[in-house]
């Protein structure tokens, strides 16, 4: 596990790669599905007129 | 013009709850990819000979700068449609790849970054591949700045389209950089006219990856777009109407 952490002397290369990427991709995916739960709420709680 | 059944597919009233139907499925086959992928790559891949365990940046660094220039092709896509036909759905399609053509490219500088720190000896330099495509950010940016300053949506939509048109310009300049110019950047290992040139055991992973950042591109556009829609059509009947029994 070590050894796998390590990357061959590249782990902090490496790793800071794959936690960028999983936060870009993670707030590009959980922004939009929170305005449109807001968005979509906004829609039904308003007053049709 | 795109013959009814497009005309029918680009109105709101029916892209919104089509493309709500889709985005749960590519959400989670993009999630699936993207797992499978990283695993494959980071796990079961054999090290690079000269490289080491440091190449398995690519599994990230490629598929996003992929993605930061089919972002930019999509949007100028709809741009273009925008222009020529007034499709409100094409603007708000170009609208929505902005922010997400930006994180992409600014996500392959930084991990282009964290290869090249290891590989080169050196964080960045002025050369025509890294060049270009910090000109792309800066097209993102530029976009997005220019349609933020217009109050009209239609004007700002026009402008908008027209700046990233004659941006496009810049796309085959990142993609031949390499050969055009001499670069510290390695030259294409997977566009090649003789074949990809890796071997199968680290290309799998890296196709993998490619294919769940397009879907996963694929899915938060839709989502995004949905978003829109409900913003610029808040009053249409057909919204109204969604939710009648």
């Amino acid at each position: 596990m070590t050894e796998f952490l390590a990357m061959g002397g590249y782990g902090a290369y490496v790793w800071p790669c794959y936690a960028l990427a999983v936060l870009v991709l993670g707030l590009n995916a959980w922004l939009p599905w929170r305005r449109h739960r807001r968005l979509d709420r906004q829609r039904h709680t308003r007053p049709v007129e | 013009m795109f013959g009814p059944t497009l005309d029918r597919y680009a109105a709101p009233k029916f892209f919104y709850p089509l493309a709500g139907r889709l985005v749960p499925w590519l959400g989670t086959l993009a999630a699936a990819l993207l797992l499978l992928g990283a695993t494959w790559g980071l796990v079961l891949a054999p090290a690079d000979y000269q490289q080491g365990d440091s190449y398995r940046i690519i599994f990230i660094h490629v598929p996003a700068a992929w993605l930061s220039m089919l972002t930019y092709m999509v949007m100028a896509g709809g741009a273009f449609v925008f222009l020529v036909w007034r499709m409100k759905l094409a603007d708000m399609l170009a609208k929505c790849c902005a922010p997400l053509g930006a994180a992409f490219t600014a996500l392959t500088l930084v991990t282009g970054s964290l290869w090249g720190k290891p590989m080169w000896g050196t964080w960045w330099a002025w050369d025509a591949r890294l060049t270009s495509e910090l000109v792309l950010l800066f097209l993102y940016l530029g976009v997005i700045a220019l349609r933020g300053a217009i109050e009209e949506p239609q004007r700002a939509g026009r402008a908008t389209a027209l700046l990233t048109l004659v941006g496009v310009v810049n796309i085959p300049i990142i993609h031949f950089s390499v050969d055009w110019w001499n670069t510290l950047h390695q030259p294409a290992s997977l566009t090649r006219l003789d074949g990809p040139a890796i071997h199968p055991a680290m290309l799998t992973p890296l196709l993998l990856m490619i294919a769940g950042f397009t879907v996963y591109f694929v899915a938060v556009l839709l989502q995004r777009m949905r978003c829109e829609i409900l913003e610029r059509e808040r009053d249409a009947r057909w919204l109204v109407e969604l939710d009648a029994p």
